[in-house]
């Protein structure tokens, strides 16, 4: 199949979308993917494919685009050091090599993570127990102190006293498990 | 083999089961993405390491699983024929991805296949619970209990900010792709799909069909699945989905009334003639197929007919692919083949129902 933009380079990516009740095929080379890519954001929602479009994504992310051209001399590409895979390697294929990858791309990863995700950008699920632990115990801090400042607008003295202890025993105990953890 | 006992292996025992809205609702799937900590994502890392993920896994089985479906079968890819892959594909429990992109790739099942989970594809680990009917709870419950075991002997990679670290950021978070596969002939009859679909895209729920080419959906058979994985419990992901399909379910229903109220007489005449064309025809193509048993499945559904079991869509939706075909027909089929092949196994099928 030709691109149906271009009509020149062979069609690699096929989009499907439905709005306003019509189902629309696009049929398009990786170039003319790219350069609709901002398009496509803008007007489609989370209609199409979006492994295909994560590339084109990536690709046209403003924040990478500007820091690779402008501050960054040539020989500094980001690179994950555990796994090799590069931060322009990474937007190439849209898959990590690695779980250090999280890491060494941080910085520029957050845009891109928002932008698939609806705008959140922090886990809010599940935490594995042998590892989370701490994290468990942090989460279970931040409600019981919401609670805690729910008591004191309601004047509710009583509740917020035994509350306040709960929160500072359980503040030692994570201070303890970190200190374990190094 | 008789066709009895090539449709008792082929058709996994959960799916004759019944679950709840299961005339519309044909089955809940929950998938959890997992990673290991210190070793490359699969498309990375050497055939050496992805051996390792394998055989670190082999150990806990050996130590005792607790799978409530009973014991987990390990299959190397590279040790099963390409045919049998392929059905393992048209039955859902491994991706084509893994059977045709994975050297290393290995899966774990339970007997009635109602867990399974993938090793070395996209990610590490991927675990699958599947159950009959709406029961999303009840398969992210099950999901999670492997998850549970799987993290007792395994250090996950996790990431406070981006929750479980997966090959793809577009997986990052939870893991977890919750989805529902719909018959939902009311709604495409009525022509409303095309009006609710955009609304579903709207709440982040992605809508497809899951057999055919592409975006073709076979048989009014469509799979709503979530499109985030991050910043959402694993809970509520579920239940937002849930009350979309609860939605789409009675919707539905009321499509199907007012298809009885207003067309009575032409609906039963092309849930008939479907199922005349099922029992007679002597070539047929997958498009006409599944058509065909949509609208018998919806014959029964709404009482037009009462000797077939409900499960005929589902399973003939499964049976009538091309690599069941010719694992039945025991080799190779070219196209015209399969479509006679086709038309020969379903009739044998009509006819076994019949007879019971
Ligand atoms: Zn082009
Ligand atoms: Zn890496």
């Amino acid at each position: 199949m030709i691109c149906q933009e271009c009509n020149q380079r062979p069609a690699t990516l096929h989009f499907t979308n439905f709005s306003n009740g019509e189902k629309t095929e696009m049929h398009l080379c990786e170039r003319c993917a790219q350069e609709k890519g901002e398009m496509f954001m803008m007007n489609q929602g989370p209609g199409f494919s979006i492994n295909n479009l994560l590339a084109g994504l990536l690709n046209m992310e403003p924040a990478f685009k500007t820091k690779a051209k402008e501050p960054f001399p040539q020989e500094k590409v980001i690179q994950c050091d555990n796994c090799s895979l590069t931060f322009p390697q990474f937007v190439k294929i849209g898959r990590f090599g690695c779980a250090h990858c999280y890491d060494a791309f941080r910085e520029q990863l957050s845009p891109v993570i928002r932008r698939l995700h609806s705008g959140n950008s922090t886990h809010n699920g599940k935490v594995p127990q042998r590892i989370g632990g701490s994290i468990q115990l942090q989460r279970n801090i931040a409600s019981l102190k919401n609670t805690l400042s729910e008591h004191i607008a309601r004047e509710e003295f009583e509740k917020a006293v035994e509350l306040r202890d709960q929160i500072r025993s359980l503040e030692k105990e994570l201070a303890e498990k970190r200190r374990g953890g190094e | 083999m008789s066709l009895e006992r090539f449709i008792n292996q082929a058709v996994s025992s959960w799916m004759s089961e019944d679950g709840p809205d299961s005339d519309i609702v044909l089955s809940s799937r929950i998938r959890l993405a997992r990673n290991l900590k210190e070793m490359k994502f699969p498309a990375l890392a050497s055939g050496e390491e992805s051996g390792e993920v394998i055989s670190h896994v082999k150990e806990m089985l050996q130590q005792g699983c607790p799978s409530r479906f009973g014991p987990l079968e390990l299959l190397k890819m590279e040790e099963i024929q390409p045919l049998q892959k392929r059905v393992l594909v048209e039955k859902h429990l491994i991706s084509p991805h893994l059977a045709e992109h994975s050297p290393h790739g290995a899966i774990l099942l339970s007997e009635n296949e109602q867990v399974s989970i993938m090793l070395n594809e996209e990610d590490h680990i991927r675990i699958q619970c599947l159950f009959p009917g709406l029961q999303l709870s009840e398969a992210l419950q099950a999901a999670n209990e492997m998850d549970d075991w799987l993290e007792g002997g395994i250090d996950y990679a996790f990431d406070e900010q981006y929750g479980y670290l997966t090959s793809c950021p577009t997986n990052a978070g939870t893991g977890l792709r919750a989805s529902v596969m719909m018959h939902l002939p009311g709604l495409v009859l009525t022509q409303q799909l095309n009006r609710i679909l955009p609304a579903i895209n709207q709440l982040g729920l992605v809508v497809r069909g899951i057999y055919g080419e592409g975006s073709e959906a076979l048989g009014n058979i469509f799979q709503i699945s979530n499109q985030i994985t991050l910043g959402k419990s694993e809970d509520d992901i579920v239940e937002d989905l849930k009350s979309v399909v609860s939605q789409l379910i009675s919707q539905e229903r009321s499509a199907r009334e007012a298809l009885a109220k207003t067309s009575n007489i032409q609906l039963e005449d092309r849930v008939f003639r479907s199922y005349g064309t099922l029992a007679n025809s002597r070539i047929i193509e997958t498009k006409e197929a599944a058509s065909c048993l949509s609208d018998v499945r919806l014959g029964i559904d709404m009482g037009y007919i009462k000797n077939i079991s409900k499960n005929i869509l589902n399973e003939l939706m499964i049976l009538t692919q091309p690599g069941f075909l010719q694992q039945y027909a025991g080799g190779p089929l070219r196209p015209e083949e399969r479509d006679i092949r086709r038309a020969a196994l379903i009739r044998e099928r009509m006819k076994m129902e019949l007879s019971q």
